[in-house]
């Protein structure tokens, strides 16, 4: 086992991670503020990763692509906020999770329906394509470096956004206290609309991000959207740093789990057998280490409130 | 207003009706279809007694309807290949006895919803259905992993397991087992929710703290009640396994846990025989708008937002009134 090999395998894991925190960010957000459970965050995802495909291929710049993603999904996110998202947030959190799940549907049929069942295809720009070499000679692809750099200058301006400016004060109270902060004269529909364009086109640019290293197809924000779930029960919902946390967290387990584990068990099973429990434990540690972290933290690494 | 007790006997009724009437046409699908209706309903009565009766949204049902599933795919798989099945204490054949199977499926999910709860209890709210669903979604991915049974490619099982005294076989004789099951299920429930526990249960539902306070712990009414209902979804994970003569992860899948929460919703959030309708309007919609288009799922969709939206209660809210106090 090479020191090569494990610094990849780390900045993989990072890449990933920082990749979820963007979902996790505007799950946690959306649920911190307006207490609302969206299962529909996955088909965001999707409608960025789309627009972004749709729209490289017409004018081949992925800038556009990426511009288009986020306007996209935002887009998409006002439109469902303001006819459907809003009716649910004094609603129980069944109601929230059939009316999200509906819109799965009526997202993952409509996108078929529009783009066919195939898989499109979003290239890295020819800028961002090749490897790098690193510090002590480690090859390394330049866009997923990049995807780690945007990633990390995505959740400072968050932070930034949340922590320094009269808007993220008004979400921070809006998680507070909805009726005061109402009461003060803050128009509190048309933050919880923010709110939810925020979510959404973060979610939006993960897809676009994450649809050029992988292909684009429906279903996409699925297998993301509970990961993303089980990022923010680790970090403790309603947190952004906990998101934060729990993706990176999340990201590595994953990673390093599917290429050590198989490894490990090798060292004292047959090889047959170690490739296979050690694949069955990879996929199932993120949740091994959820419920590690239910039994000893039940709100979360950061959370506050159950 | 419909009386409720009147809409449940002749649901039943058609129900048992639709199959028999194919039979006599001589179309064998539709018995299928009903059959299918039949243990889909089955499972959602699995899940009503939790989410109806406990108010426990849980959003990783199908981790008990594959668990059944499973059961019933490894011990035929055993049975049919001649491999002896070994747990390390005892060496076991397999079995292609339904009767066994059941047993082992409801013993298995019993135990995985036992573990599932005592974990998933110690929160609430959208922690619960989160954590629900991420349990289901470990399962799967170990289905997805587990290559001695078939992995991503699932078990096939060539034969359809046997019942004393019965041809399985036969569409309506099969059809007559799942039947007989989701009356039993359905009998279970109703006397449940009638029986002291159902009021404890009930009332730690809508008050957990003045539960509290007269000396019961609702954890561990919400528990039991969790237990009962993966079992009697896992046991329609059996059953359907052996419909289809094939076990897959995809029944672990989370479109399955969600699909079981539509159904409920659509008949009746925690009325005895909502999933019995919602499981029979689903089979109806799936096959009628499925064969009109591909894209039905949009349809679905917008049928399930507008029940969200402006039809608490689901189909037997709309016909008979809003849920009673019991």
């Amino acid at each position: 086992m090479s020191t090569i090999l494990i610094i990849e395998q780390v900045l993989n894991g990072l890449q990933s991670g920082v990749m979820l925190f963007l979902m996790a960010a505007g799950l946690t957000l959306i649920f911190g503020v307006m207490g609302l459970i969206n299962l529909a965050h996955g088909s965001l995802y999707m409608v960025g990763a789309f627009a972004a495909a749709a729209v490289a291929g017409v004018t081949g710049s992925f800038l556009l692509a990426l511009l288009a993603a986020l306007a996209a999904a935002a887009a998409a996110g006002v439109l469902v906020e303001t006819l459907v998202i809003r009716r649910l947030y004094a609603a129980d959190h069944l109601d929230q999770v059939l009316a999200t799940f509906a819109l799965i549907l009526i997202f993952s049929e409509g996108t078929r329906l529009i783009f066919g069942s195939f898989p499109l295809y979003l290239d890295i720009p020819s800028w961002l394509s090749g490897p790098v070499t690193l510090p002590g000679g480690i090859q390394y692809p330049l866009y997923r470096l990049a995807l780690i750099g945007a990633g990390l200058a995505v959740a400072l301006a968050l932070w930034v956004l949340i922590e320094r400016t009269r808007i993220g004060i008004q979400i921070r109270a809006g998680e507070n206290d909805r009726e005061m902060i109402a009461a003060l004269g803050v128009d509190i529909s048309k933050l919880y609309t923010l709110v939810f364009a925020l979510g959404a086109a973060l979610a939006g640019l993960a897809g676009a991000l994450v649809g050029a290293i992988q292909s684009v197809q429906v279903g996409m924000g699925e297998p993301v959207l509970i990961l993303a779930f089980v990022t923010i029960v680790i970090g403790g919902i309603g947190s952004i740093k906990g998101a934060f946390v729990g993706a990176i967290l999340v990201g590595l387990t994953q990673t390093l789990g599917s290429v050590f584990l198989p490894v490990l068990f090798r060292l004292f099973l047959e090889p047959a057998t170690a490739m296979s429990l050690g694949a069955s434990l990879a996929n199932m540690a993120v949740y091994i280490l959820m419920s590690l972290v239910l039994i000893f933290r039940p709100a979360g690494l950061m959370g506050a409130r159950a | 207003m419909i009386r409720e007790s009147y809409l449940n006997a002749a649901l039943l009724a058609g129900l048992l009706a639709v199959p028999l009437y194919a039979l006599v046409v001589d179309e064998p699908f539709t018995i299928t279809l009903a059959t299918r209706a039949a243990i889909l309903a089955l499972a959602a009565v699995g899940l009503n007694i939790a989410l109806g009766w406990g108010g426990l949204v849980s959003f990783g049902h199908a981790a008990f309807f594959g668990i059944g599933g499973y059961s019933m795919g490894i011990l035929a798989f055993h049975a049919q290949n001649f491999v002896p099945l070994d747990l390390g204490i005892m060496v076991f054949d397999g079995t292609k006895s339904m009767p066994i199977i059941w047993l082992v499926a409801v013993l298995a999910s019993a135990l995985a919803a036992l573990l599932i709860g005592l974990l998933s209890l110690r929160t609430s709210g959208v922690y619960f259905i989160m954590i629900t669903l991420a349990f289901a979604q470990m399962f799967y991915y170990f289905a997805i992993s587990w290559a001695r049974y078939g992995g991503e490619d699932g078990i096939p099982i060539y034969v359809r397991n046997d019942f004393p005294g019965l041809n399985t076989l036969v569409p309506i004789q099969f059809f007559g087992i799942c039947f007989v099951a989701l009356l039993l299920a359905l009998w279970l429930n109703a006397r449940l929710v009638a029986s002291p526990f159902g009021l404890a249960l009930n009332a730690a539902r809508q008050v957990p703290v003045r539960v509290q306070t007269v000396g019961l712990d609702p954890t561990r009414l919400k528990l039991v009640a969790f237990v009962m209902s993966g079992a009697i979804t896992g046991l329609a994970g059996a059953l359907f396994a052996d419909l289809n003569r094939f076990v897959s992860p995809s029944m672990f899948s989370w479109h399955l846990s969600g699909e079981l929460i539509v159904l409920i919703i659509l008949g009746g959030v925690g009325r005895l025989m909502g999933p019995v309708l919602g499981a029979v309007m689903f089979v109806a919609l799936e096959h009628w708008l499925g064969g009109l288009t591909t894209h039905w799922h949009i349809a679905l969709g917008a049928i399930l937002l507008g029940v969200v939206l402006f039809a608490r209660g689901g189909l037997i809210g709309l016909l008979c009134g809003p849920r009673g106090q019991t």
